[in-house]
């Protein structure tokens, strides 16, 4: 490996974590807040969990090509890759933020409001802590799905490890594939791993 | 003297299903009153209206001489202790945190949490030493039953709620908590209202039973008078006493 590679590969692993970061902190921002309010709407959760599941399937290159011509949120570069990969990793975390609330026991939920908690003491102390664990759940697997989907921002100019990827297809560059597919698969490893150890932590109570 | 607790005509319905129809019932202070009934008599749904966990359809239920209805909830269930079956302890929070609950929420200074946490579970007979760190996991039925009286008393409430406290229990673990309820009774002098479906526990802690039968109000009487009450339900429930096993 020559010097300049692996200077590269260093400076497109942090472009790509940086990408996965502000996405992961923008889908979190908006879906836990958002599962929460879901569980006080129960007629809008088929809306919203189906809004979330299409955007699901859609394939991402189709969503960063449909993304492209729109204003404001659209166009090349950045900022449109981070919109799609928010668009990706609202659903694991708002369906677990959901699941984790609604799981928690009647019985637990009753004797919070009849020993007279107020609507907010029974989120935070209550509904939060216990659903903690499914919430997290759902916010390893968005990351470690968007740390994957993120190599095909480079596609629309993005940035991060996919450059090398899509640099690599091009040229037929097996060395140059895998110095965008090594660091991206170690990246989510770590992710996994970490989320999941502190996960492990939590459902100690 | 006025009583604690008035049912005035109350009746409850959901989905064209009447639950209670048209309950009057007065509950005095320092009574334990029994509601006794079966599976779907409506005795739950009027446990919790006196919590104002549910609202009546018609009619109202006056808590020291205001309806619940302009009562603040809150103000109003933290004034009454709440025992259900299985407890309802918070899995997440120690015995300590599940008892100290409702002085934590009224701003008792923490001191003062903890001594009154330690006096009530030394009375619960769950020395804190060993108990107040525990997890409710980590306990018995029993004991986590225990834990849940005395978070119902932590912040000394004129007033408990009992639904079907003793349901889940073995019957040596629940004829100990029966015996543990009396004695609380006689040193507490508290008002109790305790829903069950158990004839012989309802003749045991009550001062009167009501009987509920399909929503309404079927007999109001002492446990001695209730012994020999004429009514139908009344006499199914008292057959129960009399079923004794015969060994194969």
């Amino acid at each position: 490996m020559t010097p300049d590679l692996a200077r590269e590969i260093m400076d497109l692993t942090l472009e790509h974590l940086v990408l996965v970061g502000i996405s992961m902190g923008i889908a979190v921002a908006v879906a836990i807040p958002g599962g929460i309010l879901l569980t006080r709407r129960a007629p809008l959760q088929r809306w919203v969990i189906g809004f979330a599941n299409i955007m699901q399937t859609v394939p991402s290159l189709a969503l960063f090509g449909v993304l492209i011509p729109l204003p404001f949120i659209g166009g090349i570069g950045k900022h449109t890759a981070i919109v799609a990969l928010v668009l990706y990793a609202l659903l694991p975390i708002l369906r677990n933020t959901l699941t984790g609330i609604l799981g928690v026991d009647p019985a637990v939920r009753e004797s919070a409001v009849a020993m007279g908690m107020t609507g907010r003491q029974l989120l935070w102390e209550v509904e939060l802590p216990l659903a903690a664990r499914t919430i997290l759940a759902g916010v390893r697997v968005a990351t470690v799905t968007t740390i994957g989907t993120a190599t095909i921002a480079a596609a629309i100019g993005g940035g991060g490890l996919g450059v090398f990827i899509f640099r690599g297809l091009a040229s037929v560059d097996t060395t140059l594939l895998l110095a965008g597919a090594v660091p991206a698969a170690l990246m989510a490893l770590l992710a996994d791993g970490g989320l999941g150890w502190v996960e492990r932590k939590l459902s100690r109570a | 003297m006025n009583p604690i607790v008035s049912f005035r005509n109350v009746s409850y319905g959901v989905g064209g299903k009447d639950i209670l129809r048209d309950l009057s019932l007065d509950i005095e202070s320092g009574e334990t009153i029994v509601l006794l009934g079966r599976s779907g008599s409506g005795k739950t749904t009027a446990l919790k209206m006196v919590n104002a966990l549910l609202h009546p359809s018609s009619g109202e239920v006056i808590v020291e001489g205001t309806p619940t209805s302009r009562w603040d909830p809150i103000r109003l269930r933290r004034r009454i202790g709440y025992v259900i079956q299985e407890a309802g302890l918070f899995p997440h929070f120690t015995v300590a945190e599940n008892v100290g609950l409702v002085p934590r929420l009224e701003e008792w200074p923490p001191e003062k949490i903890r001594t009154r946490v330690q006096t009530l579970l030394e009375q619960a007979g769950l020395p804190p030493a060993q108990f107040a760190v525990r997890y409710p996991r980590e306990l018995s039925g029993g004991q986590r039953q225990r834990v849940g009286v005395a978070r119902a008393l932590a912040a000394d409430p004129p007033l408990l709620l009992f639904d079907e406290p003793f349901g889940a229990l073995d019957p040596v673990t629940r004829v100990e908590l029966q015996r543990q309820f009396l004695e609380l009774r006689r040193r507490l002098g508290k008002t109790a209202i305790f829903v069950t479906h158990d004839v012989r526990e309802a003749l045991l802690v009550a001062t009167r039973i009501a009987l509920l039968h399909n929503g309404r109000l079927a007999v109001l009487a002492t446990p001695a008078d209730f012994l020999r009450a004429q009514g139908e339900e009344a006499r199914a429930f008292l057959a129960c006493l009399d079923s004794t096993v015969e060994p194969a």
